[in-house]
């Protein structure tokens, strides 16, 4: 894998073909934050708070950086005007949900977001995705999975084979930033699960 | 139907199609398209259908239901030929005349041409009629003289010359320096130069590659693609091949709606003739290029016809879109080079191959060459799909060819793009259409929907409806696009209310801006759009609804 | 749920998780709705985890999880249609039938569903029932077109 020089916030970083921006800062110790990036799972390019400034070719664009592949002589500002108007939104946005958030409310300081700045939604999931990408792609069960889309979109545990897999594993918890995750465990155990748990789809 | 293995082969055969036809036999077109069908044109040719057989004219006469016309608010449409006579508006209890007085006594029933509302002026013959006068219908125009269930009729009308030259006088790399010289930019809403995507496909290290029609056509409004692609599937399917050819693909895929039957059959029904006829399938037309191509379905979602959620949709899966950091036509449907292009963007390919690219580029602008089809509806009298060269003025497509506003109404705006566009006022009617320049006052072409508002018209609940579509079609992955569509809902919905809070159009603002710098695909990114430019244009009646 | 076709067409597509979409396309086609029954079976025989197919169900609008009505009452909500007053013409329904968008009446005579634009923006507002036509709709006309589908 050959290497590739690239500047981050003015640093000099040196990468291999194939890394993102984000790992590629990472590993030169430079933060850039997440909410739906984890190191065992494909990047996902939902929350967008990975956004960061480029410059490559003469232009600028606003790229995800847990997606965007590191160029040669690529220019990326982590932190600007944009950046930060656009962090800031997101959490704001997300706070409408959950604006009790932990992970939510420590960003919210760093970018000066407002928690009261939208009107508050019925529903404290932010849809980051961690918990139905770790079943699927670690665990590889699907016990959790997206279902709707738009503004409808959420998550939604398949009973069947939740009642089978989860009351011994439950990895995907310390996942959820917003804890929507065991409240809708709870609740999908209290007026789903079938009456006989150990039934799987395939033997009925 | 033996397969036809030369060049020379499909021109013998297309001289022996046009020796069975006499010129001057009577042929009746009646319109088939969805606006026609819906006013019951269906009963109109059955009608047709009975006399014919009740005077016994069925070796004199050539019935056909053919594509939409475009006078779709004249509809039901009948063309007569030889002579062109074209009459509007009629129906089953008009057609025995019609047969009698026009396609056997070559008389015109005055009643049934078309009348200019204000003159009064008649016009019997299709190109004297104002509507169509004033367009160059390259592409449209074939749909009045083909059944497009036939594979005749469109060789009788020179179908798949270019596919024949492009094989057999032209090698790949010229096929694509022909179509980068004329500066064919895509037709779907993106204006991106063909050429150079089908370059970056060709280029593209792999064996298998994709070619795709995009025949989604979800923006509301827009009808034009169906009527082309219902209307003459052939000239489609045609150009695919050739660009299929250009690039080194042999596998194609047309991705349409679920929801237009009459276009299903006949999109089958070509794919069926060509490959009868040698021209689709193994070895085409003895050449050696071997390609063919798939049929795939939307199921109902907007977001389906953004190309990297498409292709995720061929793949099976949904259709959300990918982040186009890695370009689709490098790494598409199951990660191998795709080169995606509009129905009518691959309608183009024939003419520039038949008549050369210097021919093409002499029609348009400096920058946007060629014709484009427009679905023009809402206030406007002559609503319908019109073709015009790139370049014709606003104006000219509202008043001369649309016939002005209805009901005595004063035009308030132009909106193009559907919920991703932009709408301009009356003072910009004499831009040209033109990719840049529309662009630039705010109102980028889009697929081609071209909607007239008139006075009555409220530009906040135009926004407010353009983010309910949204906020059902949006797939819901990126925090920007879904929650941003969301939070503007809510806030133009109160607005439109009467009951803004100061601070909104502020708020709204800043929302537009990073749904814009932020979202994951351009759905996300131009959600904001129709809002960014009625506060651009229209902000008055925002700010009149704000509580100080 | 015992049927042949849909049967069929599972064993055609054994292990082919790309033809998902289409298979329940096809399902839906023949059965009119997609029951959960089928789902399992469908993620079982293309080989596709429940989740997905769950996804790609709840995704699409034409997709119905739940048995429809008899009638399928499809109010245009295109732009074109919009402008000359769609929206009333769908509150009327809603009200004449008792139901919302996307639900079917108690009796299961009607399903109301808002619909894609489907190109034939001259004849707005429009209404099509069971394939049918109704152009130009005015909110008054709305009773005496329902009353002809039983």
């Amino acid at each position: 894998m050959s290497e590739i020089l690239l500047q981050i916030d003015g640093k000099e970083v040196k990468a291999t073909e194939g890394m993102t921006v984000l790992e590629a800062a990472q590993q030169a110790g430079i933060d850039i934050p997440t909410l739906c990036h984890h190191e065992k799972l494909e990047p996902y390019g939902g929350c967008r708070m990975c956004t960061v400034e480029v410059e490559t070719r003469g232009r600028m664009k606003t790229v995800a950086a847990c997606l965007y592949p590191v160029e040669p002589d690529l220019v990326v500002r982590t932190r600007s005007e944009l950046v930060d108007k656009i962090r800031k939104m997101i959490l704001e946005l997300l706070m409408a949900h959950a604006p009790d958030s932990e992970k939510l409310q420590e960003l919210a300081q760093e970018y000066g977001a407002d928690r009261n700045r939208f009107g508050k939604e019925s529903s404290f999931c932010i849809l980051c995705g961690l918990c139905v990408r770790y079943c699927a792609e670690v665990k590889k069960k699907h016990a959790i999975g997206f279902i709707n889309r738009g503004g409808n979109r959420e998550i939604a545990f398949i009973p069947e084979i939740a009642a089978k897999e989860c009351w011994n594993c439950k990895e995907c918890f310390p996942l959820c930033p917003t804890s929507y995750l065991q409240a809708a465990y709870v609740l999908t155990e209290a007026l789903s699960f079938p009456a006989v748990a150990s039934k799987s789809p395939a033997e009925k | 139907m033996p397969k036809i293995t030369s060049a020379a082969e499909l021109e013998a055969l297309r001289k022996e199609i046009a020796s069975k036809r006499d010129p001057d036999t009577p042929s009746i077109a009646v319109c088939a398209g969805a606006g026609c069908l819906g006013q019951g044109n269906d009963r109109v040719i059955r009608a047709f259908e009975e006399e014919i057989k009740k005077q016994s004219l069925a070796e004199k006469v050539a019935l056909r239901a053919t594509g939409c016309h475009g006078f779709c608010d004249r509809g039901p449409n009948v063309v007569i030929y030889p002579d062109e006579i074209c009459y509007m508006e009629v129906t089953p209890e008009d057609v025995p005349e019609i047969v009698q007085e026009t396609v056997l006594g070559k008389k015109v029933v005055d009643r049934l041409i078309y009348t200019d509302p204000g003159t009064e002026e008649k016009a019997a013959h299709l190109s004297d009629v104002p509507f169509y006068k004033k367009q160059v219908r390259n592409l449209i125009g074939a749909n009045t003289r083909i059944d497009p269930q036939s594979l005749e009729d469109y060789l009788a009308i020179d179908g798949y010359a270019a596919l024949s030259k492009a094989l057999f006088e032209m090698g790949p790399e010229e096929v694509l320096e022909e179509i980068k010289k004329a500066n064919l930019r895509g037709r779907g809403g993106g204006g991106f130069p063909a050429g150079l995507k089908w370059e970056t496909a060709r280029n593209a290290p792999g064996e298998e590659k994709y070619v795709i029609v995009n025949g989604h056509e979800g923006e509301p409004g827009a009808f034009m693609d169906r009527a082309l692609f219902t209307g003459n599937p052939h000239c489609v399917l045609e150009g695919l091949i050739i660009g299929a050819y250009a690039i080194g693909s042999h596998q194609g895929f047309i991705y349409t709606r679920h929801d237009s039957p009459q276009l299903i059959q006949n999109i089958e029904t070509a794919l069926a003739k060509a490959r009868e006829y040698g021209l689709l399938g193994d070895d085409i037309l003895g050449s050696g290029f071997d390609f063919d191509v798939e049929v795939h379905f939307d199921v109902g979602i907007f977001v389906s016809g953004e190309s990297s959620a498409l292709m995720r949709s061929i793949e099976g899966k949904n259709p959300e879109p990918r982040p186009k950091y890695i370009r689709t036509s490098v790494s598409g449907i199951w990660n191998r080079p795709s080169n995606l292009n509009n129905v009518e963007t691959w309608a183009n390919v024939a003419q520039i191959i038949n008549r050369g690219a210097d021919w093409y580029a002499g029609i348009g602008t400096d920058r946007s060459k060629g014709t484009k089809l427009l679905s023009l509806s809402g206030a406007i009298r002559n609503t319908g799909v019109v073709e015009v060269p790139f370049g014709t003025t606003l104006r000219e497509i509202v008043y001369d060819i649309g016939g002005g506003i209805r009901d005595g109404k004063k035009l308030k705006a132009v909106h193009f793009g559907g919920p991703m566009g932009g709408s301009v006022p009356e003072r910009f009617l004499d831009t040209p259409l033109d990719f840049d320049e529309m662009s630039k006052i705010g109102a980028p072409i889009g697929a081609g929907g071209m909607l007239v508002l008139d006075e009555d018209t409220n530009m906040v609940e135009l926004t407010r409806f353009y983010l309910n579509f949204l906020t059902n079609e949006s797939c819901g992955k990126c925090v920007p696009c879904r929650e941003g569509i969301r939070q503007m809902l809510k806030i133009v919905t109160r607005i439109r209310q009467g009951e803004g809070r100061s601070g909104d159009i502020e708020l709204l603002e800043e929302i537009a801006e990073v749904m814009g710098a932020a979202s994951l695909c351009s759905l996300g990114k131009t959600a904001a759009d129709p809002l960014k430019g009625t506060l651009r244009y229209f902000r008055d009646e925002y700010e009149a609804n704000i509580a100080e | 749920m015992d049927n042949e076709k849909v049967d069929t067409l599972l064993e055609e597509c054994q292990g082919k998780a790309g033809s998902l979409i289409r298979v329940l396309m096809e399902i839906q086609h023949e059965m009119q709705w997609l029951p959960r029954e089928v789902l399992v079976k469908v993620s079982e025989r293309l080989e596709v985890p429940f989740s997905q197919v769950l996804q790609v169900a709840t995704f699409y609008k034409t997709f119905r999880l739940e048995p429809p009505g008899r009638h399928e009452v499809h109010v245009c909500m295109g732009t074109s249609c919009h402008v000359r007053g769609s929206q009333r013409i769908l509150d009327k329904v809603s009200d004449v039938l008792g139901i919302k968008p996307g639900e079917t009446d108690s009796q299961s005579r009607f399903t109301l569903v808002e619909g894609n634009c489907l190109g034939a923006c001259t004849l707005g507002p429009e209404m099509i029932i069971d394939g049918d036509h109704h152009s130009r709709v005015a909110p008054a006309h709305v009773e005496e077109i329902l009353k002809k589908y039983d």
